[in-house]
């Protein structure tokens, strides 16, 4: 029986949302066509878009559906930078902190290369708080030049969460729009659309019990994006490509199940997180918590272990049966040195000493004991592997 | 027994894997990470640390039907390997980037990860035997398959290391037997082309990629007797025994090609000859060891046979450790041998020892002054 740890990467789907999801599967239509089949499933998108518009707090055109959250932060990042420049070329500008995803990274650093885009990364400590002092400093500097912020609203790898209203608040003295990955928040910590003043967001739905394949961007209908992928103009004309109605549905419902337990469940999970960051602090010397106690995802908890490299940590607890993360994969599975703890001055020493537990609906305090137990094993030997 | 096995995304690695699980022990698969920024996709033969090889390591694992990881490498490869490598060229020899892989990867850094991680041994898919004999010591022996051979290349292994690895293809007759029990298998890596180049130059140019590295300075090309014959871009990307590059425009005076003979990084000059200029009859190296059992009386010459390079011939020879120098006596002298090289002992089928070659003496004492030695 294997102990998951790491909801962070992806979670068990959902019975209710699997049945939901298989029950739209089976239904015929194109939501596009203007007959009684395509009618039927549209109405089941429109429905969908409506539940997921009042879990997220923003109004029912504002939810866009996408792929799921790179294609989301593609769609921001890409967009907004396009648009705003196009508007002004004086804006340039693109302020973010390297602590991001390697899906808002990457369409920053593509902008930078292909686009003439200059990016701005704010500083940090070695918490990982980021300085919005300095954003304060800077935007009254450059906000002329600044084309957008993003800036995440919990990190997917420590899940230090970011103070965002502060962000937007700066930002809408100059009217500068502000997105944030949400991929790792969303279900997670309370969340309005609305009174975030964002213009953009990014969600998805295998984080929280959905399918992998649906995510959304919500973005502010007063606000105007250039689109990414062009075709029949479904979803605003911002994202083209028939939609995914029964994912669609799939994703409000897992939202609507999360956003019904998230006061409760944050509780419990923040119980158990605490739990085990006390079952390993007391156990290991060598183990210390990346990132503050408070402030962070209920359900993240995340280590470096020193002298232990995280993928022998891996290795060894996947042996005994747990799977748990050193951070966040790249596409050969190998895993070098957090980016993530880097951009917070960590060194590579500790940036490859990283473990990462992430708890979800399912875990339980007997999960967090079996970690504890197999724990000391794995640690003296990757100690000993170096 | 539990066993890793080293999975490079090859057809003979993955076989190696396969047949340990039929042998009853507990198999994982692991692929070591050699490089920070890996390449997409393979370019033909070169090169195995690729994202595809990566991929294709993985899916052998799923048909076989074992656990598989990858391992970051990176940062030890690039020092104990790359640098190595670039250094080495630097102070004018020509290094095996392979067997250094073999002495400080392969069988030192991830055999060390992979006994404290739990593992009784690592297996790879190597053409080589380890046989045992009455006493129990442990023997690398070349493999059945002669035409693969790669028993020169683990020449570096010592007692303790050849009691960890195991090459479950040594008993096989050909690599072609290998491939068919591959697509017996349902292994989709049958067909794979074998690698040939070194594994972190993609593009295959060893000489464009140190000019990178090692910046190019002109210089002259001399003859034997220091005539100036032409110029070159940069005395790394020589090597001693190379005919092609030289671009030296007109023929020799005798009309027969001529070789590089030696490479003077001091002077940035490379010296060029006749082929017979190139024959030596003696190699000598500072930094050897024992591949299993060591010599009783490491002083007294014995007769062995040497190999220089990885597919290159087996040569009749006398050796012997004189004074901390492992000293071999060529019966017939052998051409194109430079330092940096390494020279493999063979008793036999048997890899009795190794020697990073130092400094080599000319088998034609007229052209003493032509000796590739490198002071």
């Amino acid at each position: 029986m294997t102990i998951y740890l790491d909801y962070a990467a992806t979670t068990p789907i959902r019975d209710e949302v699997l049945d939901c999801y298989v029950h739209y599967l089976k239904e015929l239509g194109n939501p596009s066509s203007v007959h009684s089949s395509g009618q039927g499933v549209r109405r089941a998108l429109e429905e969908a878009r409506e539940t997921l518009a009042n879990v997220v707090g923003c109004n029912r055109a504002e939810v866009i559906y996408t792929s799921g959250g790179t294609e989301s932060n593609n769609m921001a990042i890409k967009g907004l930078y396009w648009q705003r420049n196009a508007e002004d070329s004086n804006r340039k500008i693109i302020i973010s902190a390297g602590t991001e995803h390697h899906a808002v990274l990457d369409p920053i650093e593509w902008l930078v290369k292909h686009d003439h885009a200059q990016v701005l990364w704010l500083p940090m400590d070695k918490n990982g708080l980021l300085d919005l002092d300095f954003l304060a400093n800077l935007l009254a500097e450059k906000h002329s030049e600044v084309a957008l912020i993003s800036l995440m609203l919990a990190n997917n790898e420590t899940g230090v969460i970011t103070d965002i209203t502060r962000v937007t608040a700066l930002a809408k003295e100059f009217d500068i729009p502000v997105h944030s990955d949400a991929v790792a928040a969303f279900g997670h910590i309370p969340l309005s659309f609305k009174d975030s003043g964002l213009t953009a967001l990014s969600i998805s739905a295998h984080k929280i019990g959905g399918p992998i394949g649906v995510g959304a961007l919500i973005f502010s209908r007063a606000s105007k994006l250039e689109s990414l992928i062009h075709g029949g103009g479904q979803e605003r004309g911002l994202r083209s490509g028939t939609m995914n109605a029964p994912g669609a549905k799939a994703f409000a419902h897992a939202a609507t199940m999360a956003n019904k337990e998230l006061a409760a469940e944050s509780v419990r999970l923040a119980e158990l997180r605490d739990e085990l960051i006390e079952g390993v602090l007391n156990a290991f010397d060598c183990a210390s918590l990346t990132g503050p106690r408070s402030n962070r995802l209920p359900n993240n908890a995340h280590f470096t272990f020193e002298g232990c490299s995280g993928d022998s940590l891996l290795f060894l607890l996947d042996q005994a049966g747990i799977s748990v993360s050193t951070g966040s994969a790249c596409q050969a599975g190998v895993n070098g040195p957090s980016h993530v703890l880097l951009a917070m001055g960590r060194s590579e020493s500790e940036a490859n000493a990283c473990l990462r537990m992430t708890l979800g609906n399912q875990s339980t305090s007997a999960d967090v004991a079996a970690l504890l137990k197999a724990l000391p094993q794995a640690v003296s030997a990757a100690r000993k592997a170096g | 027994m539990k066993v890793l096995a080293a999975m490079s995304g090859g057809v003979d690695s993955a076989v190696a894997a396969a047949r340990m699980v039929d042998a009853g022990h507990e198999v994982i698969g692991v692929h070591l990470a050699l490089s920070r920024m890996p390449g997409t996709l393979r370019t033909g033969s070169r090169g195995c640390c690729t994202i595809e090889d990566s991929m294709d390591a993985q899916r052998a694992a799923n048909v076989i039907g074992i656990k598989y990881y990858v391992w970051d490498f990176s940062e030890r490869f690039k020092i104990d390997v790359v640098d190595d490598f670039i250094a080495e060229y630097e102070s004018g020899r020509t290094p095996n980037p392979c067997m250094r892989c073999n002495e400080r990867i392969k069988f030192a850094a991830l055999l060390e990860k992979a006994l404290a991680l739990g593992f009784d041994a690592i297996c790879t898919g190597h053409y080589a035997s380890i046989l045992q004999d009455a006493e129990g010591n442990l023997e690398l022996h070349r493999s059945n398959a002669l035409a693969k051979d790669q028993s020169y290349v683990l020449g570096v292994l010592t007692q303790e290391q050849l009691k960890h690895a195991i090459f479950p293809l040594g008993h096989s007759a050909s690599k072609d037997e290998i491939r068919a029990e591959a697509a017996r298998r349902g292994l989709s890596v049958a067909q794979k082309p074998d690698s040939y180049d070194i594994c972190f130059i993609p593009e295959g140019d060893t000489q464009d990629w140190l000019a990178e590295r090692l910046g190019s300075t002109k210089g002259e090309i001399v003859d034997m007797q220091g005539n100036v014959l032409g110029q070159h871009q940069g005395a790394h990307g020589f090597t001693v025994g190379q005919r092609k590059g030289l671009n030296l425009g007109k023929p020799a005076v005798d009309g027969k090609p001529r070789y590089v003979l030696g490479v003077d990084v001091k002077t940035n000059k490379v010296v060029v000859g006749p082929a017979a200029a190139l024959a030596v009859k003696e190699l000598a190296g500072n930094k050897y060891s024992w591949c299993g059992k060591a010599l009783s009386n490491p002083d007294q010459f014995i007769e062995v046979e040497v190999q220089v390079r990885a597919h290159g011939e087996q040569v009749p020879a006398q050796m012997a450790v004189i004074s901390g120098e492992m000293v071999i006596k060529l019966q017939e002298p052998i051409f194109g041998v430079a330092p940096g090289q390494t020279a493999v002992i063979y008793l036999g089928t048997r890899v009795l020892a190794q020697t990073t070659i130092d400094r080599t003496v000319s088998a034609v004492d007229d052209f003493s002054t032509a000796s590739a030695s490198i002071s």
